[in-house]
Protein backbone atom coordinates (compact mmCIF):
# COMPACT_ATOMS: atom_id res chain seq x y z
CA UNK A 1 0.00 0.00 0.00
CA UNK A 2 0.86 3.39 -0.73
CA UNK A 3 1.90 5.70 2.05
CA UNK A 4 0.69 8.77 2.72
CA UNK A 5 3.43 10.95 1.16
CA UNK A 6 2.88 9.38 -1.79
CA UNK A 7 1.13 12.11 -3.10
CA UNK A 8 1.85 12.53 -7.26
CA UNK A 9 -1.61 12.29 -9.08
CA UNK A 10 -4.04 12.42 -5.86
CA UNK A 11 -6.06 15.13 -5.85
CA UNK A 12 -7.43 17.48 -3.46
CA UNK A 13 -4.80 19.39 -1.91
CA UNK A 14 -5.64 23.05 -3.81
CA UNK A 15 -4.30 25.70 -4.94
CA UNK A 16 -0.50 26.10 -4.95
CA UNK A 17 1.49 29.35 -2.68
CA UNK A 18 3.84 30.36 -5.55
CA UNK A 19 5.08 33.00 -3.79
CA UNK A 20 8.83 33.18 -4.40
CA UNK A 21 10.25 32.78 -1.06
CA UNK A 22 13.75 32.64 -1.16
CA UNK A 23 14.28 32.42 2.75
CA UNK A 24 15.87 29.21 3.11
CA UNK A 25 14.18 28.70 7.15
CA UNK A 26 11.33 30.80 8.26
CA UNK A 27 12.02 30.26 11.98
CA UNK A 28 15.00 29.65 13.43
CA UNK A 29 14.20 26.69 15.03
CA UNK A 30 14.05 24.79 11.31
CA UNK A 31 17.89 25.75 10.93
CA UNK A 32 18.32 23.87 14.41
CA UNK A 33 16.79 20.80 12.93
CA UNK A 34 18.65 20.65 9.48
CA UNK A 35 21.41 21.44 11.89
CA UNK A 36 20.68 18.48 14.13
CA UNK A 37 19.75 16.07 11.37
CA UNK A 38 23.55 16.85 9.72
CA UNK A 39 25.04 16.51 12.62
CA UNK A 40 23.60 13.12 13.75
CA UNK A 41 23.53 11.94 10.03
CA UNK A 42 27.31 12.91 9.86
CA UNK A 43 28.28 10.69 13.60
CA UNK A 44 26.39 7.95 11.99
CA UNK A 45 23.26 7.84 14.63
CA UNK A 46 21.21 6.97 11.74
CA UNK A 47 21.33 7.29 7.70
CA UNK A 48 19.21 9.12 5.28
CA UNK A 49 17.39 5.75 4.33
CA UNK A 50 16.12 5.48 7.81
CA UNK A 51 15.31 9.30 8.37
CA UNK A 52 13.32 9.08 4.75
CA UNK A 53 11.21 5.74 6.22
CA UNK A 54 10.92 7.54 9.74
CA UNK A 55 8.75 10.30 7.71
CA UNK A 56 7.04 8.20 5.53
CA UNK A 57 5.56 5.87 8.83
CA UNK A 58 4.39 8.67 10.05
CA UNK A 59 0.45 8.07 10.67
CA UNK A 60 -1.46 9.97 7.59
CA UNK A 61 -3.54 12.49 10.00
CA UNK A 62 0.11 13.72 11.61
CA UNK A 63 1.82 14.01 8.28
CA UNK A 64 -0.52 16.08 6.64
CA UNK A 65 -1.09 18.14 9.61
CA UNK A 66 2.89 18.64 10.16
CA UNK A 67 4.77 21.51 7.98
CA UNK A 68 8.05 20.45 6.28
CA UNK A 69 10.19 20.62 8.80
CA UNK A 70 8.29 19.56 11.90
CA UNK A 71 7.83 16.07 10.02
CA UNK A 72 12.17 16.13 10.03
CA UNK A 73 11.90 16.71 13.95
CA UNK A 74 9.23 14.43 14.69
CA UNK A 75 11.77 11.23 12.22
CA UNK A 76 14.88 12.24 14.48
CA UNK A 77 12.97 12.29 17.80
CA UNK A 78 11.34 8.69 16.58
CA UNK A 79 15.27 7.46 15.38
CA UNK A 80 16.61 8.64 18.47
CA UNK A 81 14.00 6.76 20.90
CA UNK A 82 14.39 3.48 18.64
CA UNK A 83 17.97 3.87 18.90
CA UNK A 84 17.75 4.49 22.54
CA UNK A 85 19.62 7.68 22.47
CA UNK A 86 16.52 9.48 24.46
CA UNK A 87 13.76 7.51 26.35
CA UNK A 88 10.34 7.87 24.76
CA UNK A 89 8.71 10.61 26.16
CA UNK A 90 11.89 12.77 27.44
CA UNK A 91 11.02 15.40 24.90
CA UNK A 92 7.65 15.86 25.77
CA UNK A 93 6.08 18.89 27.54
CA UNK B 1 0.64 26.56 8.05
CA UNK B 2 1.80 26.63 11.64
CA UNK B 3 0.35 29.23 13.85
CA UNK B 4 2.08 31.19 16.25
CA UNK B 5 0.97 28.66 19.15
CA UNK B 6 2.28 25.99 17.23
CA UNK B 7 5.58 27.51 16.32
CA UNK B 8 6.10 28.43 19.95
CA UNK B 9 5.55 24.48 20.86
CA UNK B 10 7.89 22.94 18.37
CA UNK B 11 10.33 25.67 19.16
CA UNK B 12 10.44 24.80 22.52
CA UNK B 13 11.04 21.22 21.87
CA UNK B 14 13.65 21.44 19.46
CA UNK B 15 15.73 23.74 22.00
CA UNK B 16 15.16 20.81 24.69
CA UNK B 17 16.66 17.97 22.15
CA UNK B 18 19.05 20.21 21.34
CA UNK B 19 20.28 20.28 25.01
CA UNK B 20 19.42 17.11 25.42
CA UNK B 21 21.91 15.73 22.97
CA UNK B 22 24.45 18.41 24.71
CA UNK B 23 24.08 16.65 27.96
CA UNK B 24 24.65 13.25 26.25
CA UNK B 25 27.69 14.25 24.62
CA UNK B 26 26.43 13.80 20.56
CA UNK B 27 25.95 17.34 19.90
CA UNK B 28 27.27 20.66 20.83
CA UNK B 29 25.69 24.18 19.76
CA UNK B 30 28.72 25.38 18.18
CA UNK B 31 28.99 22.12 15.87
CA UNK B 32 25.55 22.80 14.52
CA UNK B 33 25.87 26.37 14.10
CA UNK B 34 29.28 25.80 11.85
CA UNK B 35 26.64 22.56 9.83
CA UNK B 36 23.66 24.90 9.24
CA UNK B 37 26.30 27.85 8.03
CA UNK B 38 28.02 25.23 5.51
CA UNK B 39 24.67 23.86 4.17
CA UNK B 40 23.87 27.55 3.31
CA UNK B 41 27.36 28.63 2.33
CA UNK B 42 27.83 25.99 -0.50
CA UNK B 43 23.77 25.45 -1.59
CA UNK B 44 22.58 28.64 -3.59
CA UNK B 45 21.17 28.88 -6.82
CA UNK B 46 23.94 30.85 -8.41
CA UNK B 47 26.10 27.22 -8.90
CA UNK B 48 23.32 26.31 -10.98
CA UNK B 49 23.44 29.56 -12.95
CA UNK B 50 26.98 29.28 -13.83
CA UNK B 51 26.58 25.56 -14.87
CA UNK B 52 23.64 27.06 -17.30
CA UNK B 53 25.73 30.14 -18.46
CA UNK B 54 28.57 27.79 -19.15
CA UNK B 55 26.46 25.53 -21.21
CA UNK B 56 25.28 28.43 -23.37
CA UNK B 57 28.51 29.53 -24.23
CA UNK B 58 30.47 26.52 -24.34
CA UNK B 59 28.94 23.45 -26.54
CA UNK B 60 31.38 20.94 -25.99
CA UNK B 61 30.21 21.65 -21.88
CA UNK B 62 26.92 21.36 -22.47
CA UNK B 63 26.96 18.05 -24.52
CA UNK B 64 28.77 16.65 -21.80
CA UNK B 65 26.30 17.91 -19.28
CA UNK B 66 23.51 16.43 -21.03
CA UNK B 67 24.88 13.25 -21.41
CA UNK B 68 26.79 12.68 -17.76
CA UNK B 69 25.47 15.90 -15.34
CA UNK B 70 27.53 14.60 -12.64
CA UNK B 71 30.57 14.67 -13.88
CA UNK B 72 30.07 17.48 -16.22
CA UNK B 73 29.31 19.72 -12.89
CA UNK B 74 32.17 18.38 -10.84
CA UNK B 75 34.66 20.13 -13.39
CA UNK B 76 33.14 23.26 -11.77
CA UNK B 77 33.74 21.92 -8.09
CA UNK B 78 30.09 20.80 -7.76
CA UNK B 79 28.63 17.53 -6.49
CA UNK B 80 32.24 16.02 -5.27
CA UNK B 81 31.78 12.86 -3.14
CA UNK B 82 28.16 12.65 -3.95
CA UNK B 83 26.14 9.51 -4.32
CA UNK B 84 23.90 11.48 -5.69
CA UNK B 85 23.78 11.42 -9.92
CA UNK B 86 22.50 14.76 -11.71
CA UNK B 87 20.38 14.51 -14.65
CA UNK B 88 20.29 17.74 -16.87
CA UNK B 89 17.24 17.99 -19.21
CA UNK B 90 17.19 20.87 -21.88
CA UNK B 91 14.43 22.69 -22.78
CA UNK B 92 13.90 23.10 -26.81
CA UNK B 93 12.09 25.59 -29.01
CA UNK B 94 9.43 21.86 -28.70
CA UNK B 95 9.93 20.81 -25.47
CA UNK B 96 9.60 21.82 -21.78
CA UNK B 97 10.71 20.56 -18.92
CA UNK B 98 10.18 20.65 -14.92
CA UNK B 99 11.02 19.06 -11.95
CA UNK B 100 9.28 17.63 -8.84
CA UNK B 101 9.60 15.43 -6.15
CA UNK B 102 6.36 13.32 -5.51
CA UNK B 103 7.28 11.21 -2.24
CA UNK B 104 8.78 14.44 -0.76
CA UNK B 105 11.47 17.02 -1.72
CA UNK B 106 14.87 15.50 -3.41
CA UNK B 107 16.35 18.24 -5.24
CA UNK B 108 19.76 19.48 -5.96
CA UNK B 109 20.47 21.56 -2.93
CA UNK B 110 23.79 22.33 -4.25
CA UNK B 111 23.20 23.51 -7.50
CA UNK B 112 19.57 25.27 -6.72
CA UNK B 113 20.06 26.47 -2.93
CA UNK B 114 17.43 25.23 -0.26
CA UNK B 115 14.38 24.70 -1.84
CA UNK B 116 11.15 26.95 -1.75
CA UNK B 117 8.14 25.63 0.32
CA UNK B 118 6.09 25.12 -2.41
CA UNK B 119 8.03 23.16 -3.96
CA UNK B 120 7.84 20.75 -1.17
CA UNK B 121 3.77 21.01 -0.49
CA UNK B 122 1.98 18.41 -1.46
CA UNK B 123 -0.10 20.64 -3.99
CA UNK B 124 2.60 21.03 -6.28
CA UNK B 125 4.00 17.40 -5.48
CA UNK B 126 -0.12 15.95 -6.34
CA UNK B 127 -0.80 18.25 -9.03
CA UNK B 128 2.09 18.81 -11.25
CA UNK B 129 2.33 15.65 -12.57
CA UNK B 130 -1.27 15.60 -12.75
CA UNK B 131 -1.51 18.59 -14.77
CA UNK B 132 1.43 20.28 -15.64
CA UNK B 133 0.22 22.72 -17.95
CA UNK B 134 -2.33 24.22 -15.60
CA UNK B 135 0.54 24.19 -12.61
CA UNK B 136 2.73 26.29 -14.99
CA UNK B 137 0.40 28.65 -15.90
CA UNK B 138 -0.24 29.50 -12.17
CA UNK B 139 3.53 29.97 -12.50
CA UNK B 140 3.46 32.52 -15.51
CA UNK B 141 4.51 29.99 -17.71
CA UNK B 142 2.64 30.21 -20.90
CA UNK B 143 3.87 27.35 -23.56
CA UNK B 144 3.31 27.61 -27.20
CA UNK B 145 0.70 24.77 -28.44
CA UNK B 146 2.27 21.86 -29.55
CA UNK B 147 4.80 21.74 -27.29
CA UNK B 148 5.80 18.84 -25.26
CA UNK B 149 5.95 19.29 -21.37
CA UNK B 150 8.00 16.49 -19.48
CA UNK B 151 7.98 16.10 -15.83
CA UNK B 152 10.98 14.47 -14.15
CA UNK B 153 10.22 12.79 -10.69
CA UNK B 154 13.31 12.69 -8.58
CA UNK B 155 14.25 10.16 -5.94
CA UNK B 156 16.95 9.70 -2.96
CA UNK B 157 19.55 8.66 -5.98
CA UNK B 158 18.56 11.15 -9.28
CA UNK B 159 18.20 14.63 -9.26
CA UNK B 160 17.49 16.68 -12.18
CA UNK B 161 18.03 20.55 -13.29
CA UNK B 162 16.80 22.07 -16.06
CA UNK B 163 18.71 23.69 -18.66
CA UNK B 164 16.47 26.76 -20.23
CA UNK B 165 16.51 28.09 -23.61
CA UNK B 166 19.29 30.82 -23.69
CA UNK B 167 16.80 34.33 -24.50
CA UNK B 168 17.18 35.52 -27.59
CA UNK B 169 19.42 38.84 -27.62
CA UNK B 170 21.83 37.23 -25.29
CA UNK B 171 24.91 37.34 -28.36
CA UNK B 172 26.96 40.00 -26.69
CA UNK B 173 26.36 38.71 -22.99
CA UNK B 174 29.36 37.65 -20.78
CA UNK B 175 29.05 33.99 -19.03
CA UNK B 176 28.65 36.29 -15.82
CA UNK B 177 26.08 38.50 -17.23
CA UNK B 178 24.21 35.34 -18.73
CA UNK B 179 24.38 33.23 -15.11
CA UNK B 180 22.49 36.32 -13.88
CA UNK B 181 19.59 35.74 -16.03
CA UNK B 182 19.02 32.63 -14.91
CA UNK B 183 16.96 32.07 -11.68
CA UNK B 184 15.84 28.95 -9.52
CA UNK B 185 12.47 28.83 -10.63
CA UNK B 186 14.09 28.40 -14.69
CA UNK B 187 16.31 25.92 -13.03
CA UNK B 188 13.15 23.91 -11.78
CA UNK B 189 11.08 24.55 -15.09
CA UNK B 190 8.76 26.69 -13.49
CA UNK B 191 10.18 29.83 -15.05
CA UNK B 192 11.27 30.23 -18.53
CA UNK B 193 14.42 32.85 -18.67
Amino acid sequence: MARINDVGGTQGFGAIDTSDDTEPFHADWEARVVGLFNTLRGQGVFNTNEFRDAIESMPPAEYLAASYYERWFTAIRVLLERKGVIEPGELDD
Amino acid sequence: MSGDHTDATIARRVRRLETLLEEKGLVTGEKVDEVIDAFLAESSPANGARVVARAWTDEAFKSRLLRDGTAAVRELGYMDGSYQRLRVVENTATTHNVIVCTLCSCYPLRLLGPSPSWYKSEAYRSRVVREPRAVLAEFGVELPPGTQVTVWDSSAESRYMVLPRRPEGTAGMSEEELAGLVTRNALIGTAVV
